[in-house]
This record gives structure tokens, C-alpha cells and sequence, in this order.
């Protein structure tokens, strides 16, 4: 544990990528197999079930300190994280162990879940005793499910690599499914990852291992360089940006794997596409896009419904006949068993067309279907397409270049993909409460929530008072004024200066506090920017948004321009 | 509290804590006609008042800071009469200087400890413990999160980042508060590692120290190095003012580290996005303001600045009658920089 704590600490204190590569490298020629088949597992991204919740930590933390909670909760609003917080409050270590990082996740962090609360404290204060307030704060955020530090899985990938003389792209094709949640990394997963090519060790040992995603840019351009950025639209198969959960069909041996992006294999979440793809020759794998899609309906659902099946534990019969989902393919990584990966697009459309077009069984016609092209003269033309997205129910367009092979990750060497997507909606709108962020932004006010009016106020005047009244703490007295009703919460969008003087205005203008949460005077109007927009019984305006975030600041905008709930429903009947 | 009871010896007026018995202000932010003064830290020390009192250790400091203003000065421990008061002045250990106030009158005593801290400080006399009927305190690190280690262990990182630094042939910047702290940094780390530039707004601060009989290690100012590979194995200190300047350029690929209480909690220190956060302070720390207060006795607290409304629900958990005055202090010596 010291030396994973000590990597930790280099690798959260680094801002060089450069730096955090040597320091994994370092970190991976020194530890013992079974210690860095657990680091890797963790810094990939991968999590164990949590195994105490959050409760049961912070009782720990009050029995540990002897804290009274309030105070508990003051040093928690100062720190801004939980495992923190803990490591910071308990007393110093009583002696340092000597155990190395399996064998404190198998012997002592997976054996917690499920024990009684009596047992889990008593193990938690041994364990905290043994540790030092570095060590503490890893125990706590491994425990907690709550891992996180400053690296990628490709920067990981790199180090690896560099460490095993292995390509990258081997490297992660290993990786994948390494992170899985049942996974228990050991000795011998840790000599698969970085045995040299060709040896017998680095075999895969779950053949229905995807292939790693290949991830598109963000298209910047403005349409009139197109032609000169992209060259002709002929170059390009254009697509529909579907809004669900990027996912990879895995066929091999009779047996069909549904992963998402995250590497997380999720067929039983949806036993109508693995259904469907049963019938597929084996060796085959999709790449594509789960939506819920409803029979005969021209367009796919909202993310909102795709979300409800993704949450609930029991997929029933019922859920699946509400919400049915289907898989929109469109590449083909592998046929026949060999990779093919590094054909040209078209050559991959084309194998795709075949494979499913020949592909018969009762489900194709809906829950395995192609994704169509988009086909247009040139680029205006394509704009004018790209204009009727949100009718369609997608998110813009995808490009991908006839001649480009299938990379890895957000790699541009061997041909880039890029998402075309349609300007978000946006409406401006006023802070009215706050609440201290976390991590990098602990103790300062990011989180904001805003509203919009109920009905646009008369005149300056008018939304005058209902500010002055908010700044009286006489809210309820407005009887006859327009309100101003929270729709929305969004964190990020602000500069670093910006969020501090935001923080500033708000400490000033604190009219109530409901624990950490501060209700201010209504003064400031944010140009929010949002990917979708729905009804919600569950929110009190009675809408909810998609990916809410701060576009600008309107210093230029007063109170009483900000926008209503009209201007929202204009917004919701024009999104299909 | 603004008004205070008839018999509190330090009530709060809109100039600052006033003590009516001796008609006199301590670490006043309006001009008054008399100042007794704690340290020399701005935010205690302001200019514009008629006449100042503090410590004799302080003089070259606040010389140094307010320029030729009417100042008196006392030896710890000296009593002197002011009005109805007795007045005496003893180590807080916070920086060169820094005085609890200590006023006795009509057999009560009352002690104001502006800012303190209880570890050991080779730049200032240590803390002293004083009995009294009311302690009047600050509460900057008032959370239990707050807790030092030895500023032993604090040096001998800075040394090993430091010497790591100089063996890569990389400059070492390490931020850190002109008054105080960075005279502390100089006397903690280990020289031989290599030579140590104090920026300018540092190098009149050390010389009040060095008049005042503090033996500080040699600082070069970076103008007057000739040889510009002599700054590779060279520490660097410089107030967090410097942080993101051109004056830093000259350094080329240097590492940066900010030494500050508040580099204790990982947001604060990721938020800076320095190579490295040392926590060092120059307040007490949690355990520190409960032993300072617990070891004056004092059936009465009253909160100044920092977590004052933590602080005062804590101690009077713990029996003590608490309450808070509203000051204009802390704004300065530990506030955390904002980013570049």
C-alpha cells in the first residue's frame, strides 16, 4: 500500500504527462505482480462494488475522532471529500503496515462487504491504524468506490506499454474487459498484460474481449472551410450522431457480449439485442448504438427513457415492451473471425451492408439494424440536413472518411471521425442558489442552480421588486409578481476568475442557507447552453434539460430579460 | 457583542477592538489616536494612527512596513500604564514581534493574542501560556482537519524536493508569505544543498530581521547573479504576489511548491496547480487553539477571525462562555493565493 500510496501522491501532485508515464513506469518495474495487476486495475478506471457505503464511513469517522457530526460536516463542507475528510480528522497511525496492495484488497477491503456494522467498524479502525493520512485517504476512496487520480486509461495504456515494449494498441486490447467489476486481477492477469508478443501468457483468456472504441473529434470548423478543411462530401460517409449508449456486439463461439463504451459488458441489461444477434455467423463484432426505439416510430426515443432502462436492476417483460431497444450498427471490426480493423470505411460499410442484409433472424427487422447514410450534393446541402436534427431525434451528424481505418481511442493516425453536432439550445436564465463544489473547487461556489420566469415581468421595475423582496427575505410576500422558477443545474463553463468572482457575489448576496445549499439574491443572468429538453412530473418546473452548462455570462443582460417558461416550451414543441 | 457589557475590558467599536479602560485600540483598521499593535502583518498593522505601542522585537519590522510613525516600544513582559490599564506585551509566536496583549484593571485580566502559533519557530520567541479571565483568540485553522506535523518533517521534504530539484538542475520556487514565513523557510532547510534568491519584496523584511538580531542565512537577489547556472541548484523564494509573473521566466523549466496551512486539503493545493504544497503555517493548528486556549484558563472566549462560528459553538460544547467580535483581520497573511 506504501508504494501505491507513494505513486498516488506523484501522480496527483504532477501536472507533466510526461512526468506521471515515469512515475508509472518506475511504479510498475518495482511492485510485486499481484500489487501492480490491482494499481492498474484501479488506475484504468476500474471499480469493486463499493464495500461500506457512505453512512457507514462517516460513522467511523465520528467514532475514529470523536467528533460531534456538525462539526464532522463543517470540516466535510471545507474539504469538499468524504475520504479526505476522514484521513484528515483521524488520529495519527499507531504503526505502519508492511501490506502490499492485493493483499489489502483481497484479505482485508473485498472480505468488508456484507459483514455486520459492528465487525466492519472494528476492521476499519484497525485498518486506518495502520496507515498514515496518505494512506488513510487511499484505504477510504478504494473502499468507497470513489478512486479516481489524474490519469487516463490511455495514459496508462502508454506506460504499459513503454514498460512491457509492447505496442499501445495491443496493450489495449488487453485492457479491455481488465476493469470489468467482478474482476480480481492477480499475478497471472498482470503477466498477461505485459508479456512480450507471440508469448502464450498474453493470450486473451476471455474471448469475447471488443475491440477498443474509436472515439471522433469535435468538428470546429465553420462550414464555409469545409470544402478546404475535409475536401468534397463524395470523400465522406456521413451518418446520423444518435444520442444512446455507444456500445460493440462481440459474436464468437456461439455466444454473444454487449459492451459500452466504458468497457462495461451490459448484455443482460438488454436481452433483445443479444437475442438478436444470436443468429449472426460467429466471429463478428459491431460496433454501434443502443436506443430505445419504438416499434414502427420514425426516430429513436430521448436518452431519457434509454437512462430508465439502464437504472432499473430487473429488466421485466414490461420494461422491455415500454421502452424497447434496439442496436444501430454502423462498422464492422471483425469478420469471420479476423480483425478488420485496418480496411479502408467503405470496404467496412460495405462488408457491414452484406453481413446484415444477409443476416436473417426474427428480431432484424428491429432490434439489429443498420445506421443509414446521409447522402448530399455538398456541404450546404449537408447543413441543410444537419438543420432538421433535433426533429430526428439525434444529436447531428457523424463523418467519417471513406478511406479511413478504424483507430483506437481519440487517435488521428489513421483517419479521424468527427461529430458535426447541432448548436445546443440555449435560454438565459438567474442564479438563485449555490451550493461549494468538490475536488479542485472544494470551498468555492460552482454549483449553481438557475431559473427562469414564470411569466415575463412587466417592466425593470417589476423585476426589481421581486429581487428586492428575495433580498428582504419577504420571497413570500410577491404575491402578484412573476417568479422565478429553478429549472436547471450546471457546474461547469466559468473561468477559474470568473467562478471567483461569482463566489464572491454570492457570499454577499446569501439570503437563506439550507445546509450546504445558499439561496441568493437574484442578480445574475448566465446564458445556459442544453443538448435536450423533456417534460418532468419530477422537476418543479415541470421540465428537465440535457447536459446543462454555462455558455457565458451576460453581465450585458438585466434581471428582467431573462427568459421564461414560455421560451422553454417554445424549445420543447420544436425538439420532435 | 458590538456593545459589549459595561465590564469587558475589550469591547468592539467600528475602528476595532477597543479597550475602554485604557482608551487605547488593538490592531485598529480606522485611524485611532493610540495603536497597540500585535505584529506587523498588514492586516493588523495599519497605517494612519496617531501613536503605536509594541514590542521591541517588532520595531525594525514595522519601521520597515509603516515607515516614521510615533512608535513605542516595550520588552516582553514589561508592564506599563495606559489610562486605568495595566498593559503588558508577551510572545505569541507568530512571527518576529507578534504580542499577546495582556490588560489587567480593576482585578480582572483580559489577554488579546492576535495571531499565534504553538510550534517552535528559530525566528521569534516561543508562545507563551497566560493565565487569564477572558482570551481573546483567533480561529484561522479552527477545523480538525487542520493539524501540523513537526515542522521538522516539513523542512526535510522541502530539502529532498529541493535537492531532487537541483540534481535535474532545476530551479525550486517555493511561494510562501513575505513576513514570517519565508524568514522561518530560511532558517529551517538545509543550505549546503545550494544557494538561496529572495525575491525584492522579501529582502527588506529579512533585513529587519537581520537588524533585528535574527541570523538569517545568505540570500542573493537574482539580479545580482552573474553566473546564471548558479540558479539551477538555487531555492527561490518569492510571496505569492509572484505566482504566474514575468519574473518567473527567468528561470526557465523550474518546479514550483507553495508552503501555507492551507496546502493542507488537496482541492486547495490542485486549485493552485503548483508542482508541490508544503504545509507549513504560522497559526495555531486545530489541537494547538484548543491547548492555547485550555492553558490560559480563561472561563470566556472570544473568537476574531478564521472559523470563528465553528470555533465558538466548539468551545462552548465544551463549557466555555463564547462569543465572537466582528474584525477586519485575516485578510492577508495566509490567504490563499488565486490562481494565475
Amino acid at each position: 500500500m506504501k508504494r501505491f500510496s507513494q505513486l498516488f501522491i506523484e501522480l496527483d501532485t504532477s501536472t507533466s504527462t510526461n512526468a506521471k508515464v515515469d512515475a508509472l513506469v518506475r511504479y510498475f518495474a518495482a511492485a510485486p505482480a499481484e500489487d501492480a495487476a490491482w494499481a492498474v486495475y484501479f488506475l484504468a478506471g476500474g471499480k469493486p462494488r463499493q464495500t461500506v457505503g457512505s453512512r457507514a464511513l462517516r460513522e467511523f469517522a465520528l467514532a475514529g475522532s470523536g467528533l460531534p457530526p456538525w462539526l464532522f460536516e463543517e470540516s466535510y463542507q471545507a474539504v469538499g471529500d468524504l475520504a479526505e475528510t476522514i484521513a484528515l480528522i483521524l488520529p495519527p497511525a499507531a504503526h505502519e503496515s508492511d501490506a502490499g496492495l492485493a493483499e489489502w484488497i483481497m484479505q482485508r477491503l473485498l472480505p468488508l462487504r456484507g459483514q455486520a456494522p459492528a465487525q466492519v467498524l472494528e476492521k476499519l479502525h484497525q485498518y486506518a491504524n495502520e496507515l498514515d493520512a496518505a494512506g488513510c485517504f487511499l484505504l477510504i476512496k478504494l473502499i468507497g468506490g470513489g478512486f479516481r487520480v489524474g490519469v487516463s486509461r490511455l495514459l496508462v495504456t502508454r506506460a504499459l506499454a513503454l514498460h512491457a515494449g509492447v505496442d499501445p494498441k495491443v496493450i489495449a486490447q488487453r485492457l479491455i474487459g481488465y476493469t470489468d467489476l467482478a474482476a480480481r486481477p492477480d499475478a497471472s492477469s498482470w503477466q498477461a498484460l505485459v508479456a512480450p508478443l507471440g508469448c502464450a501468457a498474453g493470450a486473451q483468456v476471455n474471448d469475447g474481449t471488443p475491440y477498443p472504441f474509436f472515439l471522433a473529434f469535435q468538428l470546429a470548423a465553420t462550414l464555409d472551410e469545409f470544402a478546404a478543411v475535409l475536401g468534397p462530401v463524395r470523400d465522406w460517409h456521413v451518418e446520423w450522431k444518435y444520442d444512446g449508449i455507444r456500445a460493440q456486439i462481440v459474436k464468437r463461439h456461439g455466444r454473444v457480449w454487449l459492451w459500452s463504451r466504458g468497457e462495461e459488458l451490459i448484455s443482460e441489461r438488454f436481452p433483445e439485442i443479444v437475442a438478436g444477434a444470436a443468429t449472426l455467423p460467429d466471429g463478428v463484432a459491431l460496433d454501434g448504438e443502443v436506443l430505445v426505439w419504438d416499434p414502427d416510430a420514425e426516430n429513436p426515443a430521448p436518452f431519457a427513457r434509454l437512462q430508465t432502462r439502464i437504472t432499473r436492476k430487473n429488466i421485466t417483460p414490461k420494461l422491455q415492451s415500454q421502452h424497447p431497444v434496439v442496436f444501430v450498427a454502423y462498422d464492422l471490426l471483425e469478420v469471420n473471425g479476423v480483425d478488420c480493423r485496418q480496411e479502408p470505411q467503405r470496404a467496412r460499410r460495405a462488408n457491414l451492408e452484406a453481413l446484415l442484409t444477409g443476416h436473417r433472424s426474427p428480431f432484424t427487422g428491429h432490434a439489429l439494424r443498420m445506421s443509414p447514410l446521409v447522402r448530399a450534393p455538398d456541404w450546404t446541402a449537408l447543413a441543410d440536413e444537419r438543420a432538421h436534427s433535433r426533429a430526428r431525434g439525434v444529436e447531428g451528424l457523424m463523418l467519417k472518411h471513406v478511406d479511413a481505418r478504424y483507430g483506437f481511442g481519440r487517435s488521428k493516425e489513421t483517419g479521424a471521425w468527427w461529430k458535426w453536432k447541432i448548436d445546443p439550445m440555449t435560454v438565459d436564465a438567474v442564479l438563485v442558489y449555490a451550493q461549494r463544489g468538490h475536488g479542485r473547487r472544494a470551498s468555492l461556489y460552482t454549483d449553481y442552480t438557475f431559473a427562469v420566469w414564470d411569466r415575463a415581468p412587466r417592466a425593470a421595475t417589476e423585476a426589481q421588486a421581486v429581487r428586492d423582496a428575495i433580498a428582504a427575505g419577504a420571497a413570500g410576500a410577491m404575491r402578484d409578481l412573476p417568479q422565478l422558477v429553478p429549472f436547471a443545474k450546471a457546474y461547469s463553463g466559468l473561468t477559474d476568475a470568473e467562478i471567483r468572482q461569482v463566489d464572491a457575489t454570492i457570499r454577499k448576496t446569501t439570503v437563506e442557507q439550507f445546509g450546504p445549499v445558499r439561496g441568493v439574491v437574484p442578480e445574475l443572468v448566465f446564458e445556459l447552453g442544453f443538448e435536450g429538453i423533456q417534460r418532468s412530473p419530477r422537476h418543479k418546473s415541470g421540465i428537465a434539460v440535457r447536459f446543462p452548462r454555462i455558455l457565458r455570462w451576460r453581465h450585458d443582460k438585466p434581471l428582467h430579460e431573462a427568459d421564461t417558461l414560455a421560451a422553454l416550451e417554445v424549445l420543447l414543441s420544436s425538439s420532435g | 457583542m458590538r456593545e459589549g457589557k459595561i465590564t469587558d475590558l475589550v469591547v468592539e467599536r467600528p475602528q476595532g477592538l477597543y479597550c475602554p479602560a485604557g482608551d487605547f485600540y488593538i490592531d485598529p483598521w480606522h485611524p485611532v489616536a493610540r495603536a497597540v499593535i500585535t505584529h506587523a502583518h498588514a492586516d493588523h498593522a495599519r497605517s494612519g494612527h496617531a501613536h503605536y505601542l509594541a514590542a521591541s522585537d517588532a520595531r525594525h519590522l514595522l519601521r520597515a512596513r509603516l515607515g516614521d510613525v510615533d512608535l513605542q516600544t516595550i520588552a516582553y513582559g514589561e508592564r506599563l500604564r495606559i489610562g486605568d490599564a495595566t498593559v503588558s506585551l508577551h510572545p505569541a509566536g507568530h512571527v518576529l514581534g507578534s504580542a499577546q496583549v495582556r490588560i489587567e484593571h480593576g482585578g480582572r485580566v483580559w489577554v488579546v493574542a492576535g495571531d499565534y502559533k504553538l510550534d517552535a519557530d528559530r525566528t521569534c520567541a516561543s508562545f507563551e501560556p497566560m493565565g487569564c479571565d477572558v482570551f481573546v483568540t483567533e480561529s484561522t485553522f479552527g477545523l480538525p482537519i487542520y493539524r501540523w506535523r513537526p515542522p521538522g518533517e516539513v523542512f526535510a521534504a522541502i530539502d529532498s524536493w529541493w535537492s531532487g530539484n537541483a540534481a535535474a538542475g532545476r530551479t525550486s520556487v517555493l511561494f510562501c508569505y513575505a513576513l514570517g514565513k519565508a524568514q522561518r523557510i530560511l532558517t529551517g532547510v538545509d543550505t549546503s544543498i545550494g544557494p538561496i534568491v529572495a525575491h525584492g519584496a522579501l529582502e527588506s523584511l529579512n533585513d529587519a530581521y537581520r537588524a533585528t538580531g535574527v541570523t538569517l542565512p545568505e540570500t542573493l537577489r537574482v539580479t545580482g547573479i552573474a553566473d546564471k547556472t548558479t540558479l539551477r541548484a538555487a531555492l527561490v523564494l518569492a510571496p505569492p504576489s509572484a505566482i504566474g509573473s514575468p519574473w518567473l521566466k527567468r528561470f526557465g523549466d523550474y518546479s514550483d511548491a507553495f508552503a501555507s496551512g492551507w496546502m493542507q486539503v488537496r482541492g486547495a493545493r490542485r486549485r493552485r496547480a503548483l508542482d508541490r504544497g508544503f504545509v507549513l503555517s504560522d497559526h495555531a493548528d486545530w489541537p494547538g487553539l484548543s491547548q492555547a486556549i485550555e492553558a490560559t484558563g480563561a472561563a470566556r472566549a472570544i473568537v476574531t477571525h478564521g472559523y470563528v462560528a465553528v470555533m465558538v459553538r466548539w468551545l462552548r460544547e465544551r463549557g466555555l462562555q463564547a462569543d465572537a467580535f466582528e474584525t477586519e483581520f485575516g485578510d492577508e497573511p495566509e490567504e490563499v493565493p488565486a490562481p494565475p
